[in-house]
């Protein structure tokens, strides 16, 4: 049974820091906890988001910059959920990744790969330019959510880097010192979301083309089981981000390697 | 209403079948599953009901498939806004289970909780009168393990959260006690055609 912790971490406003408890606890082999108690009245709100820069990350990929003035502040982690409406009050609504860290900017940052034939994405790639306005509700979940307090062990493929950013963004804004850990898997360096920011937390896995003196590979537990062997203090909290079939495989991995199942997160985009 | 500039979206399907901001998924079954895809065989498998109930019961796979078969062939909906139709499924109607135990007269909700320890919280009347079931079989075929194999509970007339993957047991209560992602924010009962989706909704 959780005992009632509260992490006294000082979050983005809004974002009460709470590990959720009383709850029924099943008699079963684990639970992942939720990571903080989110605010239903942040969830509950739509409120517009105005476009105010675009940045190309790959040729597919460009981050999306938006002033949100009443934003409620969001921890790594988090998502929100995004909506478009058309001229006869159609609508389509997805979800999408904080990029940005918790900041007091009035700003977040989303960043979308262009889908094939997608509805959302597509528009933001081809229609989508500054002083336009969507909506937008969150932030969502705690579940993803990562204050900054144990060290975290990051994996993620594809758009799935995009949640993960955000922890690095806030660990290195926030100087802080608990271990954190990329493994970033892309199908080529060109398509490798936000190449130019990785540090010394970060390893690469290139699975169809990589740069010169790069091996080409899947993820593989030669590189997984080495990173969870080295349990810093309190254990490494996993995340894991990405297609259900990379989420798979790296899971496994993870518990091939002895991480812990419950001390495994993980998004999967579908 | 704010129209985004530019926008105009798919050709627009006049579909009843369809919960408001929800889309078709066609052949595609995203996974969508917060934790690792236990490893868990039929011979592990078990489903327990207790709580206020007149005699707690636990099922393994023989029994459970001992009782009458039931199949579910209709609509799913899931909580990102894909829906899909026609899906077939087939295992026991999850009344079967609840005239052997015996729900007590105070009984009003239940906590499903899985193998994985995911769980998630339903008024005890979404869960009888033939519209919830343990579900083993999809299209005729074991139930894959990332879609909640061996046996998931399938409540479809709610989103596809609340169809616990991975199904352990049923602890029924007499109050409501928020489940896994209800805690984190979703809604308590999470009706599709009011779209539910969020606590606040
Ligand atoms: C928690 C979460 C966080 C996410 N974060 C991110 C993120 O940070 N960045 C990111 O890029 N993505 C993210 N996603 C994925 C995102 O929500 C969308 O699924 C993605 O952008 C595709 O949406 P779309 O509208 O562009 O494509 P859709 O229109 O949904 O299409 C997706 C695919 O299905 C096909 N399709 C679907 N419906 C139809 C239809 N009716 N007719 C024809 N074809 C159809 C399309 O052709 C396409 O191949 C996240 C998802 C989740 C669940």
């Amino acid at each position: 049974m959780a005992e009632a912790t509260t992490v006294t971490e000082p979050a983005a406003a809004g974002a009460t820091v709470t590990e959720p408890t009383g709850a029924f606890s099943p008699p079963t082999r684990f639970a992942v906890p939720g990571r903080i108690a989110v605010s239903d009245r942040a969830a509950a709100l739509w409120q517009t988001a105005t476009l105010t820069e675009i940045r190309r990350e790959t040729p597919t990929v460009a981050t999306f910059r938006f002033a949100v003035p009443g934003w409620a502040g969001h921890l790594p982690g988090q998502h929100l959920m995004l909506r478009l409406t058309a001229g006869d009050g159609y609508t389509a609504q997805r979800h999408y990744s904080l990029a940005s860290p918790p900041d007091d900017t009035g700003h977040i940052e989303l960043t979308l790969d262009h889908v094939e034939g997608g509805e959302v994405s597509g528009w933001f790639h081809t229609e989508a330019r500054p002083g336009d306005e969507v909506a937008v509700r969150g932030p969502l979940s705690g579940f993803f959510a990562w204050p900054g307090d144990r060290p975290a062990l990051l994996i993620g493929a594809g758009s799935g880097v995009v949640p993960l950013m955000s922890m690095i963004r806030h660990h290195r804004a926030r100087g802080l010192d608990v271990p954190l850990r990329l493994l970033v898997s892309a199908r080529g360096p060109e398509e490798l979301v936000y190449a130019a920011e990785y540090g010394a937390e970060t390893t690469a896995v290139f699975t169809r083309r990589a740069p010169e003196g790069v091996p080409v590979g899947r993820l593989s537990a030669a590189l997984v089981a080495p990173l969870v062997a080295e349990r810093p203090p309190g254990g490494w909290e996993a995340y894991v981000c990405g297609s259900n079939a990379f989420a798979e495989h790296a899971s496994r991995l993870l518990v091939e390697a002895g991480q812990p199942v419950d001390r495994i997160r993980i998004e999967r985009f579908g | 209403m704010n129209v985004t500039r530019g926008f105009t979206g798919r050709p627009r399907v006049l579909d009843p079948g369809l919960p408001p901001g929800q889309y078709d998924a066609g052949d595609d079954w995203p996974v969508l599953s917060a934790e690792v895809t236990p490893d868990l065989t039929p011979a592990d498998w078990t489903f327990r009901i207790d709580g206020l109930v007149a005699e707690p019961r636990t099922w393994d796979w023989d029994e459970a498939h001992a009782l009458p078969a039931s199949v579910y062939e209709g609509d799913i909906h899931c909580v990102t806004g894909w829906s899909k139709f026609g899906v077939r499924f087939g295992g026991v109607s999850l009344d079967a289970f609840l005239d052997v135990v015996r729900p007590g007269a105070s009984a009003t909700h239940a906590v499903a909780y899985s193998h994985s320890g995911y769980t998630t919280n339903l008024p005890l009347a979404d869960l009888t009168g033939g519209r919830a079931w343990i579900a083993w079989e999809y299209d005729g075929k074991p139930l894959p393990a990332e879609h909640g194999g061996p046996a998931r509970l399938l409540v479809p007339h709610l989103y596809f959260w609340k169809s616990a993957k991975w199904i352990a047991g049923l602890r029924l209560l007499d109050h409501d006690e928020p489940g896994f992602w209800e805690r984190n924010g979703y809604h308590a009962r999470g009706n599709p055609w009011e779209e539910q989706r969020y606590s606040g909704d």
